[in-house]
Order: C-alpha cells, then structure tokens, then sequence
C-alpha cells in the first residue's frame, strides 16, 4: 500500500505554521527546518503574547497581595493550573504542582521518597530512560541504600516485559519508567506496568515529557502516581512544569525546598506547612511560564490532540520510509507503537558528522546519546542522528532531510 | 626545514578564505581529515583522549629533533578535520614555538561560529592539549 499522505493532510499545516514566527527564518541563509522537536518545542504567537501580556499589564507576585495586580496575576495563575489538571484529568487542582520541568519534578519525589526508603527496598528503572529520570533515584539509593534495578530492552527498543514481570516483588517500592522514551520514540506499556507494580504495592513515576505532545495522558485512567512533563514540549515556555501526585503520595513525601509560600506558620522553634500544591511551591513561582503554559494547552486543544497525533504519524510513516531509501542507513527504535521520533545512524559515519552538515543546510536534527546512554551502550554506538517531528512541520521538510542525509553521505563516505 | 608557525596559520586562513560558502570549507576539512596521519593504534587509549570533544579524540605527541610531532584520530570525520587543521599549524615545530604560538587563525577562518557548541569546546580541549605537551617536553629539549 503506497498511501500518498502529500495530498491529504489531516491539518491545515500552512495555517499553523503562520502562528509560529520562528519558523520563517533562515539558518544558514536556507529556510529553517525545525526537526529537534523532541528537545522542545517551538512557541506560538499565543503563548509569547501571554506572556508579554502578563509582563505588560499585570506583573506582580502572587498568593500574597491585596493589591488588584495581585489578585489578577494569582486569578490567572491558578487558572493555568487548573487548565493543566483539566488536560491531564487529575482528579483535584492541588494535586498539580506547578515546577520548573520534568527535571525538577522528578527530583522532588525522588527526594521525598528518601524519607520513605530503607535499606533493601528495590526500585525499578526501565533502560530507555532520559538521564534526568536514572540520576536522582541513583542519588536517593545511595543515601537511602535501596537498591535501583533496571528493566531490560530489547533490540526493536522496547521494554523486555517479561523480565520486568519476573522482577517485580513486594520488595519493590517503585517503578519510573518514561510514557515516550525521547531516544527512540517506544511507547511504553505503562498501564500493563502501573497495574503490576499495583499489584505488590509499589508506586509508579511516569515521566511523560515526550509523550505529552503527542497524546493526553488520562491520569485518573491510568491510575498513575505520579506524572511529570515539561511545559517547552508543549509549545509552553522553558522552565516550568508538573508533578502531578496523587493526593496521597504528595501528603506523605516531605517538602522539597523551604521558603516563602511553603508555609502555614513559622516561628524558630516551630514550623507548619502549608497544603498542597503550595507546600511544593516554595518561593516566588515563575508566574508568566505558568500561565503560558496554560496558554499552550489551549493553543493545541484548539488544533486538537487526536489530529495533531494523526497527522504527526503520517509524517512518522511518510519519513521512515524515505529515510530507509538511503543505503546503509539504520533505524534504532522499531517498535509498533511509536511517536514521531526517527533515531538513525548510517554505517560506518558519525552522527555528529551528519547532524554538523544538516545544519549548513538549515536542517536542525539533535545528535549525540540524546541524555540516554545506557541505550546507546546497549546499541554500541556513540549516538544517532534524531528527527522529530511536530504538528507544524510538513512532507517537504521531510523531503529536505532525507535530501540533507543522502547529501551528507555523500560528503563524508 | 618546515616554515614558522606563523606563515602556516596565515596559508590556512588564506586556503579558508578562497571558499565560497561553508559547505565547500566542510567539504574541505573533510578531505583533510580523511588524509589525516593516523595516530599509532597503540596510543588510541584513554591515556591520549581529549577530554571535553564529545566525539571521541585522541592526540599523541613524540619529541624528535627537538621538535614535537603530533599524531591523531577521532571516530567522526570533521573532528579529524579540524585536528590535521590543528597538525598542520603546530606539529614539527619546536617546544618553545608552539607555546609562544598565538592561536588567532582559528578566529580568522571563522571554525568556531560554524562549529557546534560542543565542537567550538572540543577544539578549545584540543587546542590546550597541544599547549600542554609543549610545556611537558619543553623540558626535554636539548640545547643545541
């Protein structure tokens, strides 16, 4: 079957890509093609206008004052929260912390669960993790003397879930595993692996930085712990983003940070947190980003996430075939279920060689172990070459890469 | 008798500068490093790697005549283009001569504007490699 998705695109690409400025300017003197969206996003003119508005119009701190500023700043901060737990469905606003990404998110539990560990107690990792989501757990262990254990892969680049189910026990206090892993685009199965750790009690930690542009977790639905995004994934601003916590757990792990707006009461001898979310919210929040980052959610739902992921997987289908034309280029990563992520190295050439020409083309693509090592040592290879793919690129972006890659190659062999 | 430092660097920025664009200059630091002098495989070990470069580098220094010979490799081509580059301007040249060197040119022909971030620091690591071998066999060198 020889679909030719050129002639129906199930989104009007030339509209959207007018919502973002960026993407027409050149690089290299050649139009840029943007194809590091698993890095980040680019923004909309919605998501920059929220935030020059809120610096223009209403800049002031928040949670505190009694002035108007104040007031509106906070009134449209809590509503971005709760446009965020809206999306991911959590069941109460307080259960949405608001942080500063996927990175800070996971450290606060990691760090919390530090008060919850004891010696023995295992912890589950999967091998496609970002390094974000291996390094804190190792700190955690070390301090705690759990023990961290990894859940193999498999050469298509998918969990081995057979050996994850036979390591598996009571003694397992938690899994983390990403949705989406950002090397290699795998789906995970995570509501098979938040029902097995379920099963002996273990809490699940879902980093869902690469899925969430792709698809709307249900954290309710999957009956998750914890979830943690990025809002720069998602077209929102760097520097910001979620822990989303069942009420439960966030009652139990201990602050992360003390400070202002953490508290209920202090004295020197005595101090009293304050609820959730603001018991994890210590100090003066970035209040624009949140607040943009609302404005984010709002720009994809007006585009719609189940259109956004359709079209994004004919863009997948679209690039992996023309990529696979080029002799000699292999794809890491081949699962069934997979987000718009080709990761590819061809034989016997660098990534950085590859990625360095691209870029005097004006194509952007990310080289290198993408923060994700043990999968490269897993390959045995220093790295790969990574297009990403977002709803606001198109098949004749597609068509320059794969031109780009055969260039390149031709070049360097 | 190789020339100084000095008029190399200048032939190097003069070569650079005879390109068009920047695709024809990689072309060029391709070619270049595909006829690098390849470093002894006995010395491609973590000894002789160049901390820093994100693809990996190794760099070998021998002292004969009083003179410091660099040998080098990386797994990626236009890192080896960039070491015979950096071979070319330093290596057979006296201890002394390389760290007095200034390393101006490689601003001159504009690498590290059109070289990655990481690329721009492994050159740096590089470059400060060949800078520290000169100080270790500047003490060896005999006196004529």
């Amino acid at each position: 079957m020889d679909l030719n998705y050129k002639n129906m695109p199930t989104l009007d690409v030339a509209a959207i890509r007018k919502d973002f400025p960026i993407l027409s300017r050149k690089v290299h003197g050649q139009d840029l093609v943007y194809l590091d969206n698993a890095a980040t996003s680019q923004t909309p003119l919605a998501v920059i206008e929220a935030i020059t508005h809120y610096y223009s119009y209403y800049n002031a701190n928040i949670h505190r004052g009694v002035h108007s500023l104040s007031q509106e700043a906070t009134d449209a901060y809590e509503q971005a929260r709760i446009k965020v737990q809206k999306h991911f469905n959590a069941a109460h606003a307080y259960e949405v912390i608001l942080t500063a990404g996927t990175t800070h998110s996971i450290n606060i539990v990691a760090s919390g669960f530090e008060a919850l560990l004891k010696a023995g107690d295992e912890l589950l990792v999967s091998a496609l993790e970002h390094h974000s989501n291996i390094v804190p757990w190792q700190m955690a262990a070390e301090k705690t003397g759990a023990v961290l254990k990894v859940i193999p892969m498999l050469i298509d680049g998918t969990l081995d879930m057979a050996a994850f189910h036979a390591m598996i026990s009571p003694a397992t206090k938690l899994v983390f595993c990403n949705h989406v892993s950002n090397a290699l685009g795998t789906v995970n199965p995570i509501k098979e692996i938040i029902g097995a750790a379920h099963a002996v009690g273990a809490a699940v930690l879902i980093d869902g930085a690469q899925a969430a542009p792709h698809i709307q977790a249900d954290v309710q639905a999957l009956d998750v712990d914890f979830y943690v995004v990025s809002a720069h994934k998602i077209c929102g601003p760097t520097g910001v983003g979620m822990l989303y916590g069942k009420e439960k757990w966030l009652e139990k792990l201990p602050p992360y940070q003390g400070g202002g707006e953490m508290i209920a009461t202090v004295s020197f001898e005595k101090t009293t947190y304050a609820g959730l979310p603001h018991k994890f919210e210590a100090g003066t929040p970035n209040i624009s980003g949140g607040i943009a980052f609302g404005a984010a959610l709002d720009y994809m739902h007006g585009i719609g996430f189940d259109k956004i992921a359709a079209y994004e997987q004919e863009l997948l289908v679209y690039a992996t075939k023309a990529l696979l034309g080029i002799e000699g280029l292999e794809i890491y990563g081949t699962a069934a279920e997979k987000t718009a992520v080709v990761s590819f190295n061809i034989k016997g050439l660098h990534p950085y060689d590859i990625g360095s020409i691209l870029d005097q083309m004006g194509i952007a693509v990310r080289t290198g172990h993408h923060c994700a090592q043990p999968i490269m040592d897993y390959y045995s290879i220093p790295g790969t070459v990574r297009a990403s793919f977002s709803f606001y690129n198109t098949f004749e972006e597609i068509d320059r890469l794969v031109a780009g890659v055969q260039k390149a190659k031709d070049m360097l062999c | 008798m190789l020339a100084p430092i000095k008029d190399i660097q200048d032939e190097i920025v003069e070569e650079f500068a005879f390109f068009e664009d920047w695709m024809q200059r990689y072309e060029h630091m391709i070619s270049l490093g595909k006829s690098l002098p390849l470093i002894d495989p006995e010395f491609k070990n973590e000894d002789h790697i160049i901390k820093g470069c994100q693809s990996k580098v190794w760099v070998h220094a021998a002292l004969e005549d009083n003179k410091l010979v660099f040998t080098a490799d990386s797994d990626a081509i236009i890192t080896k283009g960039i070491i015979a580059i950096l071979i070319r301007a330093f290596s057979n040249q006296k201890p002394m001569d390389i760290l007095d060197a200034s390393t101006d040119f490689i601003d001159e022909i504009g690498l590290k504007e059109h070289l990655s971030a990481t690329r721009a620091n492994g050159l740096v690591s590089m470059i400060k490699q060949i800078k520290l071998y000169a100080v270790a066999y500047q003490t060896q060198v005999k006196d004529a």
